[in-house]
Formats: structure tokens, C-alpha cells, sequence
């Protein structure tokens, strides 16, 4: 599929990969199958951890594997491998089909309708040349760089969980008896310092900093990621529990993130058809604050949850989900689209070992008008960085998690707050939301800005 | 299907002594001071019942090979899904990249080692006719929804997997098992007008089929049991929030110790110091009615181990006894910076992953109150019985879990039951706090999974009924 050299320094080929999902695809309907999907991935990973200094990780390897689904009268079966050999593959195809049997005539289970496929596979701009050439001795170099300004920043920090590169060159393909085959690639490079102080007690502070992008030019420099780092952990210092009961809470962006997951959860045309999502009906309707605005988008360019097709062949689009506040759709792949009598919004995820299911891209909490730093210009309330824990019920929308932070008064951040629980239902947090940052977070594929709920109920002391 | 894999000849047959030796000495050509090798085979299924209908089934195979190199505290490691002796040797030398001083190894000569045999079955699950597994799921069904007409909908799960692990140490280990593991889940969902709830009940362990026969584990006590959990919270009342006595049921409960203690006795956290527990040993960490284990060791359990991912035998670990801190779960890599023996957690999620050190079985050993008593002694406070999972900073030795099935305790009683929510603490500080200790211990038998540095591994948690005198209820009502 990419050569015979290095295992992990070859470079994955989008198109062997196309070559062996038409190969496989052939080879499944000849084995008996009515329709076949199937996905191919090659991809490479690298992984630099230094230590106090010292290399004390370094990980490099390729891998790649062929998922598979097949309907057989109306009946579906999924299965991998990571043996692609001809000989492999028809034992796959053959073994699939036979299984298949074991599953129920289920009518809406075919695959898409020919004229839902998409037609191109439009450029994203998610390869990079450049990050190929970060190798080992570059990413040691920066890790050591990052944990030193860490350290460096400030004589409390005493310890180091260390500086991680991470690198990863992938290449993926698709193929569908329904009408459509391609293929894509993509880089990803991260880098992330964790250092460590001595608290009172006994207890240490951990925090950490992090930069990611799809090119070598878009991560942060590795000395400011560290001193960076080390700021957010030395302000941790002296942390404590706050007394119970109600305040207005602002979630960071990196706190924030979660919660809006936990939310396109229960936007899945997949929970709504389970009687699992508390949004269930209410298309149409405010389900938060005429702030917010939510958009899954997946042709952002460079974006890190970028797809020019989703997991059936549908061509991407950009779904508003919510629009002031209105909750405008479910995302839904072919599946669900069907229990709910509409159409796909292209939106469907597909791993190697597993049916397409509803899977966001880049999903989007749209960044607001007011300047980060003024949502904290409030009497008092908690400003959390961090959340811990399960603590969503997405068939209610009850919600409480583990969270730390800081403590505002008169506008300015009093102390820094831990052992605390931040809760609410769903609906009433997200309708609550009273400032909403404009300060967006392109790092990750789930961006959200600095944002203010304008009260939960805090359990501390 | 093709034939069962234990009939069916292994891939792994193919990895002879001196393969091994041959791989591990081009590991060690750059001078690494260790080497091992991690040969895994791993088929599995799974069968998802929705809506009445089975609406997919999956099967997969995974084969491939882990080379990790030691130099000092340093890791190199590599890996490969192609096991022809080429592609082998070069993620062997890919590994070798972190050490770079060129010293040619000594001669490196493996022998198998003889392992315990922790969970025999007569068969293979993947060896029956996948129809058996259909069957199952149907009973859940059909339980489940006969359980009350207001369950309006149900899931049934079964994955079974069989792994084959080989081991083949620098040292001269060389160790072969077979793990056997089934699972089953049910969750289904109730409505009451315009209330709606969520119920979940599952279990797991080293099994067969005879897994099914076993106390608790018949599909229809799962269905019954998660439609039991749907329809009770219809009802349930907005929890409390603040500071309350608290009494923990038995054996899910567990997951109190795994999260308050259990990762912060993991060794690699105190060997780099960055655990709230660094430097304990010998110290008073819990109330004296506290005594921690970790066990490898038992008979079928999901966390229990013949042999780690780095070639040592399972064990059973004291960790705190009688409050005291005795010791920490190690890997190889701590151990050697410990002076201490690899105590059999060196555990990895796949031929992908470097070891780390993990949990096995983590319990709390009985104590000798009155389970009755224990309820009866609490004024106003919360009995937890079910959760969902939890999560612990290392750190700062704070950690939460989830509660999905409580209720509250008024003058000694149990009334109504509460939305779901979470519990907050501090590890030692809440293990200080224990204050009475049943004699009813349970395992429990659980799907759970442990999730560590993005690996995740299959787990067994424990505990009799205990109070706790004081810990962070996350509700949404002051008092």
C-alpha cells in the first residue's frame, strides 16, 4: 500500500488506499452481497515525551485497516481487518456475508439513494508537506524547549509531567456500492507541557497548555505553550472549596468544549430516534439563549474535523443547528434520516470497526461580541477552567460535574477554587447563557469561546 | 464464520524461540539495557439488539506485534500488523531508536514460563453458533419490556472476545495466554407522560457461555434490572447539594477506591512524584477500618490476569492495610526505580500501547457492621447503590463519580430516590472519613473499563457497605 520502506516513516497513500476499497468492494458482491461499504486507513504516528529533560517516550509506527459493512436481504453485517492480502479479503467478504444472515431484515438499513452521493470531493486543505519533516530529533527539541520555559517561569514549579509531541500522517478511502468512491489525506501535529507545583498538605497542581494544528506553521511556539503552562498551574496555588449555593458560572474554552459535546450528543438524529435526547420535538423551538449560535461544519479549511465526504459518501455540508437560540435540526446520517422520515444531513462518522453513526466534524459555538475579558467583569461568581467526571443524563438533560477554577469578586479572579460540583439541567444552562467571548478556539474540531451561564448551583462546603 | 479460533491453528504458532531471540537482539543492537516483545491476536464480536430487531452483527481480528526498548527510565517502541521476520525487525530497530550507544547485546535465550490458569472455560463464546447469542438478547428483550408497559424502549449488547497474548522478555520470559471475555448490556428507557428515564444494567467477566448461568447474569435479570432502574426514576427528586453522611452500597461502590486510591498508588505516579501519594509508604492514608487490595488473581474476574503485559504472573497486592500505606502496583520500569519486584499491573490496552502499570480487581476488604445498621445510623443523608464511572486528578488526589441509581436517608430510612448526580472528594481526606465498614462485601461483576493515557482496560471494582462521615453531594438543592 505505501512501499516497502519504514513502517513509520512511510507516507500513506490516499490513492493505494482507494485502490484496495474499489478491490475489496468488487470482491464483496461477488461473494454474494446485495451492497458493501467499505473504509481503508494507512496512517503513521509519532510520539515524543520528554521528561525533566530526558527522552522518556519516543513511539513511531504505521498501521492501517479495512472495515467493512454488507447487506444482504435487507440484513447488515460490519467487520475488519488489518490482513489485506487478496487472499484476506475474500475470506472477509465471504465470512461477511455469512454473517449477515444472523442479523434481521431491517427495510430502512440499504444504502443511500445514488443521486445522494456526492459528486466531488472538494480540496480542505488538510495535508502538509511540512509536517513530514518533524521528526524525532525536532519534536525531542521542542519538548525539552517547552518543559524548560516551564520550569523556568516561576521557582514553584517544582516537577514535570512532561513536554509531548505528537504527530500524526494519515491517508483514508472510501467506497460504496451505492455510487461513489474516494479518498483523502491529512497531517495533525500537537505539542503539550504539563508541569506540576507543591501545594500545602501534601497536594500538587497540575495544569497544562496545549497547541495543535493540521500544519506545521499553525502550532504555537513550543517555549510560550511552556511558560504558558506554567502560568495556568502556579495560579492554582492554595486552591480551596467554596461555600454552596447559586452563582453566575463562566466556562473557559477548554471547559466549555465538553459541555457542547455532551450537547451535539442529544442534537443526534441517533439519540432523538431512541427516545434518548430531552430535545427530542423541539425543532424550532429556543433550546438556549438568542446568543448562541451552533453550526457543525465540516469543509472549514484546515479545519481539525474536516471532511469532504462523511461516512455513507454524502457530500459535506455546513448544518446550522442553532440559530438565536433555535434549535434549526438534528444532524442525522442515512439511518437515522429515515426513522425520522428526512433527509441525511451528511453527517455520518465511520470508524474502522463500526456502523456509519451521526458524528460531528468542526462543531462550532460561534464566538460572541463580548471581549473575553469583560465576561468576568461581574460582582461574583466561578470561573471554571477545569471539569471532571460523567455527570450528563442525556435522556433529562441533568447535568453536574466535578469542576475547579477560580473565584470572582468585584471582577477580579479572588482565589482559585477545587473540590467543587457545578450543575443544572440542559436546558435552563444553555438557555442561561447571558455573554458569550469573542475569543474563538480553532484548535480542536469542538471550538467554543469563553462563555457565562448566569446560574448553577455549586456543592462545595 | 470460519472455524473457532482455539480449534483454528494460531498465527502466533509461527513465533518460535529463536525468532524471538533473533527480534530481541536487534531491539537491543543500540544498547538498550531491556527488550520485550508483545505478539497479540484478538477476535471478537459483537451483537446489538434495537428496537426488537438485531440490527447488526460485527466480527473482527486483530494481529500484530509490540517492540519496547528500555534504556534508563526511557521507552523506545514501535509495532507492526505484519508478522513476516522483515517488517518485524524494523519496528524492533525503530524501538532501538532511544538508545543510541551502539553496545551489541549478550546472548538473549527464552523459555516459556509456567502460568496459573485463572479462567479456564469449556468453550470458547466465539466457538457457539452466533444464533445462541441472538437468543440471549431476545430474553433481554422480552424481560425488559414485560417488566412494566411503560418501558418503551430497549437495547440489548453482547461482545465477546478472545486474545491471545505472547510475551518474550530480553530477560528470558516467554509466556503465552489465552483471555477470555464476554460482556453483556442492556439499557432501556421509560416514559410517564411527559417524564422520561434512562436505565443500564450489564455484567462481564472471563467467561463462556456458562456466564449466563451465573447469580445476577441471566439476560433477563439484566433486562428486568436496567427497565427496574428506568421506571424508578421516573419519580426521583432533585438531589442535594453541600456536605452530607453518605453510606455507599456494596460492590459497585468500588469505584470509590479505584478513583480515591487506586491511581494514585499506580506506581508511575510516584516515581515521577506527581501523585498526592508520593512518598507515603509507611504512613497513615485512611481510616484504620481501611484495608486496600488489588487482585490479579481471581477466579474468572474481568480485571484478573495469568500473566501482565510484560511477562510477570497476576498477584494479589495489599496496598493499604488497616489505613496504613504498604505499597504501590509497579510495572517494570517502577520497580526497577523502587528496588521493588514487578508486582504482575503491567498492563496494556493493545500491541499498539507501551505497558503502564494499571488495576486488576480493586476492593476494599469487609468490615464487620450491620449493613441495616449502617442506613440505620444516618440521620439525613444519601445511599448510593449504582454509577456510572468516575475520574480522579492525580495530582490533587480530588475525584467524582457519577451516581445513577440513589436515594435519600431520613432518620434511617431510605425514601425517595434522586436524580442522577455526583459525588465530589478528596482520596485521602474521604478515606480518613470512613466511619463504619460491612461485613457484606461484593465484587462487582460490571462492565467496567479503566481509561489511563488514552488506553483503556477491562477492570474489576469492590466493596462491602460503608459510611462515609462527610463527602460533596453535586445536587441542585440546598437544604
Amino acid at each position: 500500500m505505501s512501499g516497502r520502506q519504514g513502517g513509520g516513516r512511510r507516507i500513506p497513500d490516499p490513492k493505494a488506499c482507494q485502490r484496495i476499497a474499489e478491490q475489496m468492494l468488487a470482491i464483496t458482491l461477488k461473494a454474494g452481497a446485495d451492497g458493501a461499504e467499505v473504509l481503508v486507513r494507512d496512517g503513521t504516528e509519532l510520539e515524543v515525551k520528554v521528561r525533566l529533560g530526558e527522552p522518556e517516550l519516543i513511539k513511531e509506527a504505521g498501521s492501517r485497516a479495512l472495515g467493512l459493512r454488507v447487506l444482504k436481504d435487507q440484513r447488515a453485517a460490519v467487520t475488519y481487518t488489518s490482513d489485506l492480502t487478496t487472499a484476506g479479503l475474500e475470506r472477509l467478504a465471504r465470512d461477511s456475508v455469512e454473517l449477515a444472515a444472523l442479523a434481521e431484515p431491517d427495510p430502512i438499513a440499504a444504502l443511500p439513494a445514488r443521486e445522494e452521493m456526492a459528486r466531488d470531493v472538494p480540496e480542505l486543505d488538510l495535508w502538509d508537506e511540512g509536517v513530514l519533516a518533524l521528526d524525532v530529533a525536532e519534536g525531542i527539541r521542542r519538548a525539552r524547549a517547552g518543559e524548560a520555559a516551564a520550569l523556568a517561569f516561576d521557582k514553584r514549579v517544582t516537577n514535570s509531567d512532561g513536554a509531548v509531541f505528537g504527530r500524526t500522517v494519515g491517508a483514508s478511502a472510501f467506497a460504496t456500492s451505492a455510487g461513489f468512491s474516494g479518498s483523502l489525506r491529512g497531517t495533525h501535529v500537537s505539542f503539550a507541557v504539563e508541569p506540576l507545583c507543591d501545594d500545602a498538605d501534601g497536594k500538587k497542581r497540575n495544569g497544562s497548555f496545549w497547541t495543535a494544528s493540521r500544519f506545521a506553521n499553525g502550532l504555537a511556539d513550543a517555549e510560550g505553550v511552556g511558560a504558558e503552562a506554567a502560568r495556568r498551574t502556579v495560579a492554582k496555588l492554595g486552591a480551596r472549596k467554596i461555600p454552596t449555593g447559586a452563582a453566575p458560572v463562566i466556562f473557559s474554552p477548554d471547559a466549555g468544549r465538553g459541555l457542547l459535546g455532551q450537547l451535539a450528543g442529544v442534537m443526534s438524529g441517533g439519540a432523538v430516534w431512541r427516545r434518548s435526547s430531552y430535545l427530542a420535538g423541539r425543532e424550532g423551538t429556543p433550546v438556549a439563549s438568542p446568543l448562541v449560535e451552533i453550526v457543525d461544519d465540516p469543509l472549514l479549511p484546515r479545519g481539525p474535523g474536516s471532511r469532504p465526504f462523511d461516512g455513507e459518501g454524502l457530500a459535506s455540508r455546513t448544518n446550522v443547528l442553532v440559530a438565536e437560540g433555535v434549535l434549526r435540526t438534528f444532524l442525522c446520517d442515512v439511518y437515522a434520516a429515515r426513522k425520522l422520515a428526512r433527509r441525511s444531513t451528511g453527517s455520518a462518522s465511520r470508524g474502522i470497526g463500526g456502523s456509519p453513526h451521526v458524528g460531528v466534524s468542526n462543531l462550532i459555538l460561534r464566538a460572541g461580541r463580548t471581549p473575553a475579558a469583560d465576561i468576568e467583569k461581574i460582582d461574583r461568581g466561578l470561573y471554571v477552567t477545569d471539569l471532571m467526571g460523567f455527570g450528563f443524563n442525556p435522556v433529562t438533560g441533568d447535568y453536574s460535574q466535578g469542576a475547579g477554577g477560580f473565584w470572582i469578586e468585584r471582577g477580579e479572579r479572588a482565589f482559585p477554587v477545587t473540590e467543587i460540583t457545578v450543575s443544572s439541567n440542559f436546558d435552563e444552562l444553555w438557555k442561561g447563557i447571558d455573554a458569550v467571548g469573542d475569543d474563538p478556539d480553532t484548535r480542536t474540531s469542538i471550538q467554543v469561546p469563553t462563555f457565562r451561564v448566569s446560574s448553577m448551583m455549586i456543592a462545595g462546603t | 464464520m470460519t472455524a473457532p479460533p482455539v480449534a483454528a491453528a494460531s498465527p502466533l504458532d509461527a513465533i518460535d524461540a529463536a525468532l524471538a531471540e533473533r527480534l530481541l537482539a536487534a531491539a537491543l543492537s543500540s544498547g538498550g539495557d531491556y527488550a520485550d516483545l508483545y505478539f497479540e491476536h484478538r477476535s471478537g464480536a459483537d451483537y446489538v439488539l434495537e428496537d426488537g430487531r438485531i440490527r447488526t452483527v460485527g466480527r473482527g481480528v486483530t494481529l500484530g506485534l509490540g517492540v519496547r526498548v528500555l534504556r534508563g527510565d526511557a521507552t523506545g517502541y514501535a509495532y507492526t500488523e505484519e508478522l513476516d521476520e522483515e517488517r518485524m525487525t524494523e519496528a524492533a530497530r525503530t524501538a532501538a531508536q532511544i538508545a543510541a550507544s551502539g553496545a551489541a547485546p549478550g546472548p538473549i535465550a527464552v523459555r516459556p514460563v509456567p502460568l496459573a490458569d485463572r479462567y479456564r472455560v469449556a468453550e470458547p463464546s466465539l466457538a457457539r453458533p452466533g444464533i445462541d447469542k441472538v437468543a440471549l438478547l431476545r430474553q433481554a428483550d422480552a424481560a425488559a419490556r414485560a417488566f412494566d408497559p411503560r418501558i418503551v424502549r430497549v437495547e440489548a449488547s453482547l461482545a465477546e472476545e478472545w486474545r491471545e497474548v505472547l510475551v518474550v522478555t530480553s530477560d528470558g520470559h516467554l509466556a503465552r495466554d489465552q483471555q477470555p471475555m464476554i460482556r453483556f448490556g442492556v439499557s432501556a428507557v421509560a416514559e410517564e407522560g411527559h417524564q422520561r428515564q434512562g436505565g443500564r444494567s450489564g455484567g462481564a467477566g472471563r467467561f463462556g457461555m456458562e456466564f449466563f448461568a451465573r447469580p445476577g447474569q441471566s439476560p433477563e435479570e439484566h433486562g428486568r434490572e436496567a427497565a427496574r432502574l428506568a421506571i424508578g426514576m421516573l419519580h426521583a427528586v432533585e438531589a442535594p447539594a453541600g456536605p452530607m453522611e453518605v453510606v455507599l452500597g456494596a460492590g459497585e461502590s468500588g469505584i470509590l477506591l479505584h478513583e480515591a486510591v487506586g491511581h494514585g498508588l499506580e506506581a508511575d505516579f510516584n516515581r515521577k512524584r506527581t501523585s498526592n501519594y508520593t512518598d507515603q509508604i509507611g504512613q497513615q492514608v485512611a481510616s484504620p477500618l481501611c484495608t486496600v487490595i488489588d487482585d490479579g488473581t481471581i477466579d474468572n474476574a474481568r480485571g484478573s490476569i495469568n500473566v501482565d503485559d510484560e511477562g510477570n504472573a497476576g498477584q494479589r497486592n495489599v496496598l493499604i492495610e488497616a489505613g496504613t500505606l504498604v505499597g504501590y502496583m509497579q510495572d517494570r520500569l517502577s520497580a526497577k526505580h523502587f528496588g521493588a519486584r514487578p508486582s504482575g499491573n503491567g498492563r496494556r490496552q493493545s500491541f499498539r500501547h507501551e505497558p503502564l502499570p494499571r488495576m486488576t480487581n480493586t476492593f476494599l476488604a469487609p468490615g464487620t457492621d450491620d449493613p441495616e445498621d449502617i442506613i440505620r445510623s444516618v440521620k439525613r443523608g444519601v445511599f448510593a447503590k449504582r454509577f456510572a464511572g468516575g475520574q480522579v486528578n492525580i495530582s490533587n488526589g480530588d475525584f467524582v463519580f457519577a451516581l445513577t441509581e440513589s436515594y435519600l436517608i431520613e432518620d434511617g430510612k431510605l425514601t425517595a430516590p434522586l436524580k442522577g448526580t455526583n459525588l465530589i472528594g478528596n482520596g485521602p481526606d474521604v478515606l480518613r472519613k470512613v466511619t463504619m465498614l460491612g461485613g457484606d462485601f461484593e465484587l462487582s461483576q460490571g462492565t467496567w473499563t479503566c481509561g489511563k493515557d488514552g488506553q483503556s482496560v477491562p477492570v474489576g471494582i469492590g466493596t462491602p457497605t460503608m459510611k462515609i462521615a462527610e463527602i460533596t453531594v453535586g445536587g441542585t438543592k440546598t437544604r
